[in-house]
């Protein structure tokens, strides 16, 4: 047996976008034990429903996180929608599909490019957020911002997108199909990535069920649960299936999430194709709240958990999110178990941690 | 900006940002925006830096580590604080864990707002840091040479 120590990895760290602390337990080169501690970017911004009525929360809940916060505003406000017992317009349903697909593809991307970061290939990375600001550009030019579109309000979008907006969308959408094909060879094909990738990390099927984990982290192992097939905004209209692979590695975590991006391409295609054309974006909603109501999405890292209470006061009783980080912390610290030093920045990554999301 | 002689490297550090001046922050360096043609390298580590880039506000775990991340920058140094959150506290500025902008812990030389702060802005706020940098430098400079010339005429 070796001689044990303790390192300390974080909150501040060069390949950490965003502070996480890790206690690692490592024996010679091998780590043992990773302990997670948590809470640098804690803000509270649950509590805030206190001082904030129902409708300006909308606006707060989707600064829970940047990457994804046109899901964490649209969960939030499916949530007030099913306690208003509202039926949005179908245009509206179809906008949120669109623009959450949008914003799927831009944390993908950015993902790919801080994955490529990790291992060091820095003009990899570099592609990948090109790609990305194609993205984000639709969005500036639908919503008006780059990465917080503020679009969603309580029965339905605020914005509309007109029949030039989609024939962009569409055009950017063939560009950004040819361009990946190029840089996913790199990804799938390449000697020093597939040696940093396969048979790194492994994540058993039966642990994935064992500790709860969600998403692409999840998918990677063969468990396929994809949260858009229970069925809210105008994804039953939708044909598509889930994206797995058996593989349980790095790669195959590389491997679902650039899939990914061709799916939601595919998704926007089918979107902009069956959209109706309404004039009615919202479906006005009267009083204040009252009941309680829960809704479940599937966010680019995972399943998120919206809850919210309200008990006819304009003010909410309680509002609480579940993220999809939370529940993959637990996965990587049972992931990191064996593995050597060298890797750990790079299996942090690849369960696409949001911290923001997961503190609040 | 012609007067530029240096090439500051930057820390990023996120404070309790939502991730999306962080993303921005990132998007800044990649080749749309650009930053590198400025000399900027963004650096992990905290003893290389000149430039501070701060994003989201304070709160009581992270006040800590953001003033010892200041203290082990090597003088002179420059703050940027990113964002309307790192400025002011903003959107959360009244939720229970939150202190404050970044200047409740370290001063900052430049407040760079947005909600999420575009890479124009953020590139703007580190032109002017680089420019703050670049004065400071020049006086640190002339007071060592002062100083041994003192030195100098006392021996």
């Amino acid at each position: 047996m070796g001689k044990r120590s303790v390192i300390p990895y974080g909150p501040q760290h060069p390949v950490l976008p965003e502070p996480i602390h890790l206690d690692l337990v490592i024996e010679d080169e091998r780590v043992m034990e990773a302990i997670p501690s948590i809470g640098f970017i804690h803000r509270g911004l649950e509590s805030l429903v206190e001082k904030r009525d129902f409708n300006q929360m909308t606006y707060v809940v989707e600064r829970t996180c940047g990457i994804c916060s046109f899901g964490h505003g649209m969960g939030y406000c499916e949530t007030m929608e099913r306690i208003f017992d509202v039926e949005i317009p179908d245009r509206a349903k179809f906008l949120r599909t669109i623009w959450f697909e949008l914003s799927r593809m831009h944390s993908h991307l950015l993902w790919l490019g801080l994955l490529a970061d990790g291992f060091g290939f820095e003009n990899l990375f570099y592609q990948c957020w090109r790609i990305r600001e194609k993205v984000l550009d639709l969005q500036e030019m639908t919503c008006g911002g780059r990465v917080i579109f503020s679009v969603n309000t309580i029965g339905g979008v605020l914005k509309d997108m007109t029949s030039e907006h989609m024939q962009i969308i569409l055009k950017t959408m063939d560009e950004i199909e040819q361009e990946l094909k190029t840089i996913q060879k790199t990804f799938f094909e390449d000697y020093t990535v597939l040696s940093r990738l396969k048979g790194v990390g492994i994540m058993p099927k039966e642990k994935i069920n064992e500790l709860g984990c969600v998403g692409p982290f999840a998918r990677a192992s063969g468990v396929a649960v994809d949260m858009r097939k229970l069925g809210y905004a105008a994804y039953p209209m939708i044909d598509f299936e889930p994206v797995v692979s058996e593989d349980c590695d790095s790669y195959a975590r590389c491997y679902v999430r650039l899939m990914e991006i061709y799916q939601s391409i595919d998704i926007i295609r089918q979107a902009i194709a069956k959209i109706p054309s309404e004039t009615d974006l919202v479906t006005p909603v009267k009083g204040n709240p009252n009941g309680e109501a829960f809704v479940r999405l599937e966010q680019p890292r995972g399943e998120a958990f919206y809850y919210a209470k309200a008990s006819g006061k304009p003010n909410l009783e309680r509002m609480r999110v579940r993220t999809p980080t939370f529940a993959n912390i637990a996965g990587l610290c049972e992931m990191l178990k064996n593995t050597e030093l060298s890797d750990v920045g790079l299996l942090i990554i690849t369960i696409d941690p949001c911290i923001s999301c997961t503190e609040r | 900006m012609a007067n530029i002689k240096k090439s500051p490297w930057v820390l990023h550090y996120d404070g309790s940002s939502c991730n999306g001046c962080d993303i921005e922050v990132l998007a800044c360096l990649t080749p749309v925006y650009d930053a590198e043609r400025l000399g900027i390298i963004n650096t992990g580590d905290p003893m290389q830096a000149d430039i501070f880039l701060i994003t989201g506000g304070i709160n009581s775990q992270n006040e800590e580590t953001v003033r010892q991340l200041y203290e082990q920058m090597p003088r002179p140094k420059v703050v940027v604080a990113v964002g309307v959150c790192a400025c002011t506290g903003g959107v959360f500025k009244d939720c229970y864990n939150i202190k404050g902008g970044v200047d409740t812990v370290i001063p900052v030389d430049v407040y760079v707002p947005g909600c999420a702060a575009r890479p124009q802005a953020i590139i703007d706020g580190l032109a002017q840091g680089i420019e703050i940098f670049q004065e400071r430098l020049d006086e640190h400079r002339a007071k060592k040479k002062n100083e041994k010339s003192a030195k100098g005429v006392s021996a």
